[in-house]
């Protein structure tokens, strides 16, 4: 559906010229959730504004849909601006108008009638929750309010497409989840696709099926999400997977589990999608005559299934124990290493 | 006390005075709105981004805050003469206090929009709006309260500013005090018309911090 090729911003200043977003490819489907995810000064920020041309980029195209947006004129693209919605990390509402005349600021725009327009803003109302609340000021509200009323002005007149500026950056954990349930069920209802930057790997983990890192203006690195928490092969994606799971590099705790735990094998079971559901631990307790010890693990929950990571200790007969590996290898999806033999 | 006094000769001053704000107020505003419009508008980054029309409206308004008031309305008498066809009466004053205090007020329109919230228009932006739209629906309504309170500053400026016009003949209050009174020594009158201006300063300067009140929703 949105389909990049080749964009790229550069500024140019007295003494050097700073390339913001550098010669970046990208395909995102239609339906899809697609985050980007970097650090301050990635580039991310200016790469969003480069789709709806709130940036004028420097060189390479967006298509959306069968448009070239890079290629309208100035009126042509205000008009295809109607359809691109935008979230905004410190929402950016009228302080001067209630939530429903905030609402109502984009259907005026394009030049709804006036019964038409109060319909709409109901209905946008009811969707982000905020039912009562239509005559209150953004200053009496809460920033989850606040930014529920920026999504509905960016869902007002039904756009395909939704960028999401940090749209929770701004918000407290809790707050934050709820905001990404509501995003997540307009995702879903309304089939629309959405394109969110942040530099919160929880975001990414909770809403997003693809993700791409970006550094100094470059995707490093983009996948399904699962694949890119599994297998992050770049330094910053580690830095970024570990916001979530902790420490990635577990090979450096061995040592110390060697020392606390001296007898039977020490092994690493890596649970991919659903499988993280079953009792593993308990099924192979009672199927086999072994003892397990759970030394350490973490397990989170993705969009497309749970992933972690569990170090456990299982001490009994060889024999035993090879049986118990031999049946986590073959007849479940948890991917098992032995680290050690004692 | 106030035997100097005359009602009807006082009455007719306050009500030239109030002739010359109220009217130059109404110039200043659509003068000074439309000059700080330019200002912000064409300033760098802005939507119209043009260094050479903002380097001369900057110019232009600096040039006309800088002169003395007193002088300004001198340099003007070709103008006014032309224009209203006299140099005398309130009427003749208002070219001079439009051109005296719109720049004032512009800088303050400028002030006032450049606070507007740049996200909040950057929003206006992404949801498609015109640049008519953006200044009437976005920049104007988000800047209300300082542009009225700008406004209140400029009028209490203003009354000063009919004063000193009285002193060149232009009628109102400061003429009356300053011809009546201080020149034939009737000091009561001085007073009573020191008075009266105070109270519509005190007047201007309540309501205008009543609507801005009102109108804030921050």
């Amino acid at each position: 559906m949105i389909s990049i090729k080749g964009l790229r911003k550069q500024y140019v200043t007295k003494e050097r010229q700073i390339i913001a977003v550098d010669d970046l490819d990208l395909d995102i489907k239609e339906g899809e959730i697609f985050g980007v995810i970097g650090y301050s000064g990635a580039g991310k920020s200016t790469f969003i504004r480069l789709i709806n041309r709130l940036e004028e980029p420097s060189g390479g195209s967006v298509t959306i849909g069968d448009k070239d947006i890079t290629r309208l004129k100035k009126n042509d693209l205000r008009i295809a601006r109607q359809d691109i919605g935008m979230v905004f990390q410190h929402f950016n509402l009228l302080w001067s108008r209630t939530v429903a005349e905030n609402i109502a600021f984009p259907l005026e725009i394009a030049g709804m009638s006036k019964t038409d327009r109060k319909q709409r803003v109901q209905e946008l109302i009811d969707l982000v929750g905020l039912t009562g609340r239509e005559d209150a000021y953004p200053s009496e509200l809460s920033g989850g309010q606040k930014q529920r009323v920026g999504i509905a002005r960016s869902l007002a007149n039904k756009p395909k497409l939704l960028l999401c500026d940090e749209a929770t950056s701004a918000l407290d954990p809790e707050t934050t989840t709820s905001i990404l349930d509501l995003l997540v069920d307009i995702n879903e209802k309304m089939g629309l696709t959405i394109i969110l930057i942040t530099h919160e790997m929880q975001v990414i983990r909770k809403i997003c099926h693809r993700v791409a890192v970006m550094e100094e203006g470059k995707v490093v690195e983009m996948g399904d999400v699962l694949d890119v928490f599994l297998h992050p092969k770049q330094q910053i994606t580690k830095k970024f997977v570990s916001q979530v799971m902790g420490n990635t590099e577990e090979e450096d705790a061995i040592p110390s589990m060697l020392q606390d735990n001296p007898e039977g094998k020490l092994i690493k079971l890596q649970f991919i999608g659903e499988s993280a559901n079953k009792a593993l631990i308990s099924q192979l307790a009672k199927q086999f005559a072994i003892d397990i010890n759970i030394i350490q693990g973490k397990i989170t929950n993705t969009k497309a299934g749970s992933y972690g990571t569990l170090f456990v200790q299982i001490t009994g007969e060889d024999a035993e124990i090879d049986r118990a590996i031999l049946y986590v290898q073959t007849k479940t999806s948890v991917e098992l290493e032995v680290i050690l033999n004692v | 006390m106030f035997e100097n006094v005359n009602m009807d000769e006082l009455l007719t001053a306050t009500n030239e005075t109030f002739y010359m704000t109220i009217i130059s107020l109404l110039g200043t505003l659509v003068i000074g709105i439309l000059l700080g419009l330019l200002l912000f508008l064409t300033a760098r980054g802005g939507i119209w981004e043009n260094k050479v029309i903002n380097a001369i409206t900057a110019s232009v308004v600096n040039v006309f805050r800088s002169i003395p008031f007193i002088i300004l309305i001198l340099l003007l008498f070709p103008f006014t003469n032309f224009l209203i066809g006299t140099i005398r009466g309130p009427s003749a004053a208002l070219p001079a206090l439009i051109i005296g205090s719109a720049p004032f007020y512009a800088r303050l329109v400028e002030i006032a929009f450049r606070e507007v919230d740049k996200g909040v228009i950057e929003a206006a932006k992404s949801i498609g709006a015109k640049t008519s739209t953006i200044i009437f629906k976005v920049l104007i309504p988000e800047s209300l309260p300082a542009l009225v309170s700008g406004l209140t500053v400029t009028a209490i400026a203003l009354i000063g500013y009919t004063a000193m016009a009285g002193i060149i003949g232009a009628g109102g209050l400061g003429d009356y005090a300053y011809f009546y009174g201080f020149q034939r020594r009737n000091f009561d009158l001085v007073f009573i018309c020191t008075i009266i201006i105070l109270i519509i300063v005190f007047i201007i300067q309540f309501i205008g911090d009543f609507i801005t009140n009102k109108i804030d929703k921050r």
